[in-house]
């Protein structure tokens, strides 16, 4: 088989080879395998925990968006309300940057959990491996001829070796798309930093690129879309609407 | 014949499924090799469908070697690319 499995089949055998190659002897083949193992399996819960603390900032990030998201809102009705339609479109450009980030970061949150949970039963599975290799270690140098206990060793050590390189690989992955998760966090962090889903009170006239580039996305047609809906809803109700624009007033004037 | 799905685990699979895991795999790599993703794809799921049904769990206490090691289930073309087309990307 050359293809996907056999290329794949490769790289794995060689990396038990190189795992196995390190021990000299078949007596010390088992101790080295069996200490690697637990080695290993300390490696996977910190990879683990990795990937619940990651998960944990993207979704501590998503709860600050979604207030952004509510609060945003609520002043392009306000704007709106006062007649400053200027005003309002800057509201929901930066609520329509926020939404797409919620949409990005609600997947990057699945992604996570889907890989702690097959981290988590990888871990199950190469515990279950190195308790079976405990014992048969134990059975091997207690049973059988020097010469025998060697192929079995050879079986045993293989059999596992290939779970720890197969895990090791899995290891290296959830690390990779982590890693790669945490920058965007980072990058987020920064934007939030740079004012781009705050206040829209609080901001003068457009001075900085991030006002630029929203600028650009309010040729979109969500941003006009929602201000034509609000523009309705305002119009038609009259006093209709006034709940929840006092509503909105009476935030205002709190904060 | 042992089959491993990498960060899965290991199946047995009956002898007789060895020739059409082969031939689903010989055709991957090809569509591979002509950049057709959706035909990659199909056929990267027929594998991993014919191992997980066809196939028996083995127990998690079973230390056997498998005959062969299919990469991760999430992979993607781009992997496919990268790790299983011409001479491969062989780490280490």
């Amino acid at each position: 088989m050359p293809g996907l499995g056999g290329r794949f089949s490769t790289v794995v055998k060689a990396k038990v080879s190189k795992l196995l190659d390190r021990a000299e002897d078949p007596g010390e083949t088992l101790d080295y395998g069996y200490n690697k193992q637990l080695e290993l399996l300390q490696n996977v819960k910190k990879g683990i925990a990795d990937v619940v603390t990651s998960k944990k900032r993207l979704q501590m990030q998503e709860e600050q968006i979604k207030q952004q998201v509510v609060k945003l809102d609520t002043q392009a009705r306000q704007a709106l309300a006062q007649g400053r339609e200027d005003l309002a479109r800057a509201a929901l450009e930066r609520k329509t940057v926020a939404q797409n980030e919620l949409q990005t970061l609600d997947q990057q949150v699945a992604e996570l959990e889907k890989q702690q949970e097959a981290l988590t039963e990888n871990e199950k599975k190469m515990r279950a491996k190195i308790e079976a290799f405990r014992t048969k270690k134990e059975v091997i140098k207690a049973q059988y001829s020097a010469a025998e206990a060697q192929v079995k060793i050879g079986e045993a050590a293989s059999g596992v070796g290939e779970q720890m390189a197969d895990l090791g690989l899995a290891m290296q992955r959830a690390q990779d798309k982590t890693e790669q998760m945490k920058a965007r966090a980072g990058a987020v962090e920064e934007l939030e930093a740079a004012g781009t889903f705050d206040d829209i009170t609080q901001l003068g006239p457009p001075q900085d690129d991030i006002d630029k580039q929203l600028a650009e996305l309010s040729a979109g047609s969500q941003v006009d879309d929602e201000l034509a809906k609000m523009k309705a809803e305002l119009g038609e109700g009259g006093g209709g609407d006034a709940p929840a624009l006092e509503e909105g007033e009476k935030q205002a004037e709190q904060s | 014949m042992i089959v491993r799905i990498s960060g899965e685990g290991q199946y047995e699979l009956p002898d007789a499924d060895a020739q059409r895991l082969n031939d689903l795999d010989n055709q991957a790599v090809a569509a591979v090799e002509a950049g057709d993703e959706p035909k990659f794809h199909e056929l990267w799921n027929q594998m991993l469908d014919l191992v997980t049904s066809d196939g028996t769990e083995l127990a998690d206490d079973e230390l056997v070697e498998s005959d062969v090691i299919l990469p991760p289930r999430d992979s993607t073309f781009e992997d496919a690319k990268m790790e299983w087309s011409g001479e491969g990307l062989i780490p280490d």
